[in-house]
């Protein structure tokens, strides 16, 4: 199982601040993962769709789309920051 | 080096970094930033923060210890308030201590250019009634992107 969490923007357009999936096997990276969950489910697949720009965290660290994800990660995916 | 890092959502009393960093002579610079919220022209009524719990300390923990390898410093205090705020108040405190004002000027600098950049806050602006989120500042990343080139161009080929 991995548990996706979405942040600010983001969690208002999916509806919901996280979501626990078992995707198939072979999505082993972030990159994939988001492409799967996005034709898992509609509510995804729209709120990326209008946040053109995202970044992304795996385990709370800041990670790129090809990092690897395995069973029982966290991935957060959120708009850009703007703290400070 | 003495570092104090934490998320608040209470107001920031401006003289505590201060206080809490000044020492019996070992450092001889003290630099402080705050940043607040604007009105931009009157437009903004209010400003909401949310924020990563656990992850947002982690990474100002890291942005702070990659300070403290980069600069002499004797101490560093990064405090960010969240939740909802009025105009003029305190959102962030960055503040370090250091022997010389050259470490001090320029280690303050780069924690907040790093703040701004990987620390996962998120701002929206209440705005007519409505809340609308603030989009990301190219500068923001260009300003970031600066302190790692130059820390790139440093290293041995």
């Amino acid at each position: 199982m991995i548990e996706i969490r979405f942040f600010a923007a983001l969690r208002e357009r999916v509806g919901s601040d996280s979501l626990t999936v078992t995707p198939p096997d072979g999505v082993d990276t972030v990159a994939a993962l988001v492409a799967w969950l996005a034709d898992d489910k509609a509510s995804v697949a729209g709120a990326l769709e209008a946040t053109p720009r995202y970044m992304v965290a795996v385990n709370e660290v800041l990670s790129q789309e090809q990092a690897a994800v395995r069973d029982g990660d966290v991935v957060a995916l959120f708009p850009p920051v703007t703290g400070g | 080096m003495k570092v104090h890092v934490a998320v608040t959502d209470t107001s920031l009393v401006p003289a505590q970094p201060y206080g809490w960093l000044r020492d019996a002579g070992l450092s001889g610079a003290m630099v402080q930033f705050s940043g607040q919220v604007r009105d931009e022209q009157g437009r903004v009524e209010a400003l909401h923060l949310e924020h990563y719990p656990g992850m947002t300390e982690a990474v100002l923990r890291t942005i702070v210890d990659q300070a403290g390898q980069k600069w002499h410093l004797n101490g560093a205090w990064v405090v960010h308030r969240v939740g909802t705020m009025m105009v003029a108040d305190d959102i962030v405190q960055v503040a370090v201590s250091a022997p010389h004002r050259q470490d001090a000027f320029a280690a303050c600098a780069f924690i907040m250019d790093l703040l701004k950049t990987r620390a996962p806050f998120w701002k929206k602006e209440l705005i007519g009634g409505r809340w609308v989120w603030v989009e990301a500042r190219q500068s923001d990343d260009e300003a970031a992107a600066a302190w790692l080139q130059a820390a790139s161009a440093r290293e041995p080929s």
